[in-house]
């Protein structure tokens, strides 16, 4: 019973990211297209030739209708077209060339805020209303209202420039150049769900069922571990979605602090240069990532929450 | 819930006294109740006072300053904070006060933070009581689409809309208000569904109150600790958006400055000049700090049972 429930939900949803997509690339359009100036546009006008040809070239000429409906040909077909400022290029080979760095940060600094940030929460949780407590709590709190880019280059001060641990910028496959970049983006994350864990873990604990696993006589670890953790991860599960739009957000100005070629600094010399295609690509390719983890989270959430059931459905 | 209970139960007696009487009266006591609850949280009343001065000094500071924020010192470039020459925090590359200039872009930064909440509340009380009120298929329609557009990465499009429409301030404003309302409009949708069947508003139904008084005079006064609590939050968070914005040069242009567009300088020269950061940095990180704590404080006192 609840399998089918499960199937059917998981089937409806999928089915409302279709105009989720739509409404993405529709707004990224017109959006960029209403905008005054060109990608063509130079300080100095280019002959009305060479203009038109170009136009013609891009279909830049066509009614934006038309245009329109051809973009939405191309993208069925998984084809963001040519970049128009970085010649020889195509949309798909820059974004292939600037994600694999940013997804190696990204994903390590998701992966630590995880660990870090459930770790944290747990142990407050557990000294409630304690030192301990109260200055983790401090500290989760400085972390979500420090700004990514003030903590950036303070990092970069202290670490890289004073004491010379680590490089201040630049980008290479390696540890020391991943180190500070990932923290950086990781602090906000770790510190928000640091709070949501301790949260959800002290109103577990406080939880009848609890009360009868250590009345049983289990161990604290066995509770906490094995009974306390799951419920109180939940929270924490369906923040995962949120969260990698934060770190993506985030990403775009962490790249250009450490001037790493990832796609997040080709969004925005692309909206600086109106590269509608560029711009386009990346919105529509991050957006995707977006939209596709929040409904992976909410599946995820919707299989480990014993209190959702699907019966109705 | 209970104070609800004796508001509907005075109602059915003379529902036209009630509505004024024991809604002011209600409100009153509430309001007061949550006041003392905030007064006892040191965190939060800490945080207000020191708020408070922050925007005392960012009011008055500039007129008091013997610098302009855009006058250049060029006897004293790059000069590191000093008692002697009156740059207490000192100056940047090309003389310009720092005090001063922090100052006056936290003019703009809070100024931001105040407009662009206030018009997500406007956007977000409105789009949710209307949802809440009607119900049925308007309110499916409605939330329908804040969950589109919840899903799509809003911080994009206010980049592109920057990039668009050129760095208006009103367009800043406008731009982090317009995709700032989602969360407004749900919190107040769910609250509006709660109050839409007390009895206070039956009667007031009963009476032949339009929907439009109904809403504006009977739902939206009974959201209003919700929404201050959320209100608080959002404000940090859109002085936030905006820094963000003016980091990456898509803000406000000079020569207006916010905190954002001088971190953003500040980190230009932070070798030789780590003070031109560090001043601004501070003032920013200050002000999200002490937001963040009152608006938990508020959460903490007017909705005792909603806390993370």
């Amino acid at each position: 019973m609840k399998q089918t429930g499960l199937g059917h939900h998981f089937a409806s949803r999928l089915l409302s990211l279709v105009p989720t997509l739509l409404m993405l690339i529709t707004i990224a359009f017109f959006l960029i297209r209403v905008a005054p100036g060109g990608p063509f546009d130079t300080e100095k006008p280019l002959p009305q030739e060479i203009r038109a040809n170009l136009d013609a070239k891009y279909h830049l000429d066509e009614p934006l209708l038309q245009q329109y409906f051809r973009y939405m040909g191309q993208i069925v077909t998984l084809d963001f077209g040519p970049s128009y400022q970085y010649k020889d290029w195509t949309v798909n080979e820059l974004i292939a060339s600037g994600f694999p760095a940013s997804l190696a940060i990204g994903g390590t600094a998701m992966l630590l805020a995880f660990v870090m940030g459930t770790l944290i929460g747990v142990i407050a949780a557990i000294r409630q209303n304690t030192a301990v407590d109260y200055s983790i709590m401090g500290m989760a709190m400085m972390g979500i209202s420090i700004p990514n880019f003030v903590v950036a280059p303070l990092l970069i001060l202290v670490l890289a420039v004073y004491a010379g641990w680590l490089p201040a910028g630049g980008w290479e496959w390696s540890f020391r150049h991943m180190l500070l970049p990932v923290i950086t983006l990781a602090l906000p994350v770790i510190a928000y769900i640091a709070r949501l864990t301790r949260g959800s873990m002290i109103e577990v604990l406080h939880s009848n069922y609890i009360r009868t696993a250590r009345a049983k006589g289990l161990p604290e670890r066995i509770v906490l571990g094995r009974h306390a953790m799951k419920p109180a991860l939940l929270p924490v599960i369906s923040y995962m979605g949120p969260a990698t739009a934060g770190l993506i957000t985030g990403s775009v100005v962490i790249e250009r602090i450490y001037s790493i070629p990832g796609l997040g600094s080709y969004f925005v010399q692309g909206a600086l240069n109106r590269d509608y295609t560029l711009v386009m690509g990346v919105v529509i390719f991050y957006g995707v990532i977006i939209i596709l983890m929040n409904f992976i989270v909410d599946m995820l959430y919707a299989w480990l929450n014993p209190k959702i059931r699907f019966d109705e459905g | 819930m209970a104070r609800m209970k004796m508001a509907g139960d005075a109602l059915a007696n003379d529902p036209f006294a009630a509505a004024f009487a024991t809604q002011d009266i209600q409100g009153r006591s509430l309001w007061i109740d949550a006041w003392h609850r905030l007064l006892k949280n040191r965190a939060a009343v800490a945080s207000g006072s020191t708020m408070f001065l922050m925007v005392l000094a960012v009011v008055f500071g500039p007129m008091l300053s013997p610098w302009a924020p855009d006058f250049t010192d060029w006897e004293h470039t790059a000069s590191p904070p000093s008692l002697v020459n009156g740059h207490w925090f000192g100056t940047d590359a090309v003389g310009r006060d720092i005090l001063v200039r922090t100052l006056e872009g936290g003019r703009i930064s809070l100024l931001v933070g105040l407009v662009a909440t206030l018009v997500s509340l406007v956007i977000g009380v409105s789009y949710g009581s209307v949802a809440g009120y009607y119900g049925g298929v308007t309110d499916r329609m409605m939330m329908r689409i804040v969950d589109i557009i919840y899903a799509l990465p809003f911080m994009f499009f206010v980049i592109l809309l920057m990039v668009v429409f050129g760095r208006h301030i009103i367009l800043i404003f406008v731009a982090i208000g317009a995709v700032n309302w989602l969360d407004m409009a749900r919190i107040v949708r769910g609250q509006t569904l709660g109050l839409k069947n007390t009895e206070f508003v039956e009667a007031a139904q009963a009476c032949g109150v339009s929907d439009k008084a109904i809403i504006v005079r009977h739902i939206v006064p009974n959201l209003l600790g919700v929404v201050m609590v959320y209100v608080t939050l959002t404000i940090p968070h859109v002085i936030l958006v905006e820094s963000f914005l003016s980091f990456l040069g898509l803000g406000v242009q000079e020569p207006m400055s916010s905190w954002g567009a001088l971190v953003n300088d500040g980190a230009q020269d932070m070798e030789s000049s780590p003070w031109t950061l560090i001043f601004p940095a501070t003032f920013l990180a200050v002000t999200l700090y002490c937001f963040n704590y009152i608006g938990d404080g508020m959460r903490d006192a007017l909705d005792p049972k909603d806390r993370v």
